[in-house]
């Protein structure tokens, strides 16, 4: 097992190293000349100029990416163009914020899929259960910005529960994270219903009630803990749908996040305010997936890798 | 629909005739599936046909009419710039299938032949592929296909090939697993054995068998190309206005949340459902597929 957690973090190296130069490579894939494009049609030759050497992109490729790879390594995204701040600066503004928005996602996704896919395994073909995988296939299929939009409508707009947009109060979070949770929600509950029939039918189930237990332990105790494994694995998953939608809750809601930094980044042509952001969450994507992969390796005793 | 193709493609191997019928037959069996089918039947038709049966120019702008309510005349209502709503919906439905087929040709395409080498030939090719596959996926859902709109520029078109380029490393890296455990089996062994060459071995022994799992990903994959290309313009990234693209009339009809709720309703209930539809029929043409579950 020790020799797969190793193999594991070795070849989350290269990876590192590609998704690094992917960012590099993204300002210079740019067809035509991209300090012009940077710049725009109205920019003068002489700030042109500038650009391009500000971006370094007078010097040659592997220079460039080599010196790319020792300013990110110091934490150094460069300066935006637009407002000539040190990127480093505004991620480490903007991360809490989405680190705030997609932890209390999870929750919501978490508790709300668990719960919702036990109801379901308890008693299968039910009306509850029917009625709990068509709000989750439904949640799997609805667009998260619009059912931002929808959430906004009704629990602001309509019946002012909530403010629409904005940060600051647990009351501003309450529209985003469960936008943003209920997809996650739907997976997990999808997951939890079938891995709980499953382990519902396996032996040791009906020796339990055989032996007279309680149903809500047989539930509990024998069926669920052992229903857990395979939905911990999807939890964790849901890293990706979670910093994804990030991107699109983010904008929903004007919640100032490293999302919504990125959009208004392309919108504005910012490369450097890109390069920063889309590094970032794709580094968190990274070191995530890795730790739990790891942590699902010492967690199972079952399993052997190679 | 699957279905339809697999039996084109799959003719050749006569045993596999009867595997098709048997997944059909299977498929029938499922009520979600034929909804998730029936529901993609309108989805095509209503895209195919939209110019005869839109009841209205979806570019037609009437200032005069702005942010009407739903009515008899506008069964769903007028946008901020008075165009009628279910006309710029039809359109949207014709906008959405060639996004579903284009970005969905472009990963079995690449993603395909890909797998299929990399996972034939292994060694060295197939680790560099494979940690190319890895890169790819490092980034979490839309934030690559935001990468390469920014380095493409923003609109439709690009918005499409990057959603297509997203989807290669998910087709590659399933049809690689199927390839690596077909290639040493021993219908491919006795083909070597006669003399068939690589190409060949490929492309009537191996793809025909990963054909299943490259249909039910095909499905899922148009939902999530629809779902990511509307997302795409709602940020502004993809389709631009006018373009009556639900990701983008959603966009734009958002700052009127409060005045004209039908105007924000009605293209995400579209989404929605053309989405619903592919995932049902994919749920289902996977169970019918999957050999395990037919016991």
């Amino acid at each position: 097992m020790r020799t797969y957690i190793a193999k594991r973090i070795l070849l989350s190296i290269p990876v590192v190293f590609g998704v690094a130069f992917i960012v590099f490579a993204m300002v210079r894939a740019i067809p035509g000349d991209p300090a012009q494009v940077i710049g725009g049609q109205a920019a003068t030759p002489e700030y042109i100029a500038a650009l391009r050497k500000d971006l370094g992109l007078d010097r040659p490729v592997v220079v460039q990416f080599g010196g790319y790879l020792s300013s990110i390594a110091r934490g150094d995204f460069g300066r935006s163009i637009r407002s000539n701040a040190p990127v480093t600066e505004e991620l480490w503004a903007r991360l809490p914020n989405t680190f705030q928005l997609t932890m209390a996602s999870m929750v919501v996704a978490t508790v709300v899929g668990v719960g919702a896919g036990i109801v379901s395994a308890i008693r299968p073909y039910s009306l509850l259960d029917a009625a709990v995988m068509v709000f989750a296939l439904a949640g799997l299929s609805m667009p998260i910005f619009w059912s931002g939009l929808m959430m906004m409508l009704v629990f602001s707009i309509i019946l002012g529960w909530f403010p629409p947009v904005g940060t600051g109060s647990l009351a501003h979070l309450v529209l985003p994270s469960v936008t943003l949770g209920m997809t996650s929600a739907a997976i997990i509950a999808r997951m939890t219903r079938s891995s709980m029939l499953e382990v519902l039918r396996a032996d040791y189930v009906r020796t339990a009630r055989a032996k007279g237990q309680v149903e809500r332990l047989v539930v509990g105790r024998h069926a669920f803990k052992n229903a857990l494994i395979p939905v911990i694995t999807v939890i964790g998953l849901q890293t990706g749908t979670l910093l994804s939608g990030a991107v699109l809750t983010e904008s929903v809601f004007a919640w100032p996040g490293v999302g919504r930094l990125l959009v208004e980044g392309i919108l504005t042509r910012d490369y450097p305010v890109v390069q920063g952001s889309v590094m970032v969450v794709a580094l968190v994507f990274v070191f995530v997936n890795l730790a739990v992969d790891v942590l699902y390796a010492l967690v199972d005793p079952r399993i052997h890798y190679q | 629909m699957a279905t339809g193709i697999a039996e084109k493609l799959a003719v050749p191997a006569p045993a596999r005739a009867g595997r098709t019928q048997l997944a059909w037959r299977q498929f029938r069996r499922s009520r979600a599936g034929l909804l998730g089918l029936g529901i993609i039947l309108v989805f095509l038709l209503v895209g195919l046909l939209a110019p005869s049966i839109a009841p209205r120019d979806p570019y037609d702008v009437d200032f005069d009419r702005g942010l009407e309510r739903p009515s008899r005349e506008s069964l769903f209502g007028r946008d901020e710039l008075g165009r009628d709503m279910l006309s710029r919906i039809i359109y949207g439905a014709r906008i959405s299938l060639v996004i579903g087929v284009i970005a969905m040709a472009i990963g079995v395409g690449v993603g395909v032949p890909l797998g299929a080498l990399s996972g034939y030939y292994g060694g060295v090719p197939d680790l560099l592929t494979q940690r190319v596959v890895d890169v790819m996926l490092a980034f979490p859902g839309i934030l690559l296909a935001i990468v390469i709109v920014a380095v493409l520029g923003v609109g439709l078109p690009q918005a499409m090939i990057a959603i297509g380029i997203v989807s290669i490393p998910v087709y590659a890296r399933l049809v690689r697993g199927q390839t690596l455990s077909l290639r040493n089996q021993e219908f491919v062994e006795a083909a070597r054995a006669m003399g068939a060459g690589v190409g060949r071995i490929i492309i009537r022994h191996v793809l025909p068998n990963t054909l299943g799992v490259v249909i039910v990903q095909s499905t899922l994959q148009i939902a999530s190309a629809i779902l990511t290309a509307a997302a795409l313009g709602f940020l502004g990234l993809g389709a631009q206005p006018p373009t009556a693209e639900w990701g983008a009339m959603l966009s734009s009809a958002r700052q009127y949340l409060r005045l004209a709720p039908h105007a924000v309703t009605f293209p995400g209930v579209a989404i929605m459902i053309t989405v619903l539809g592919f995932n049902l029929l994919g749920d289902a043409a996977r169970d019918a597929l999957d050999p395990r579950m037919r016991i």
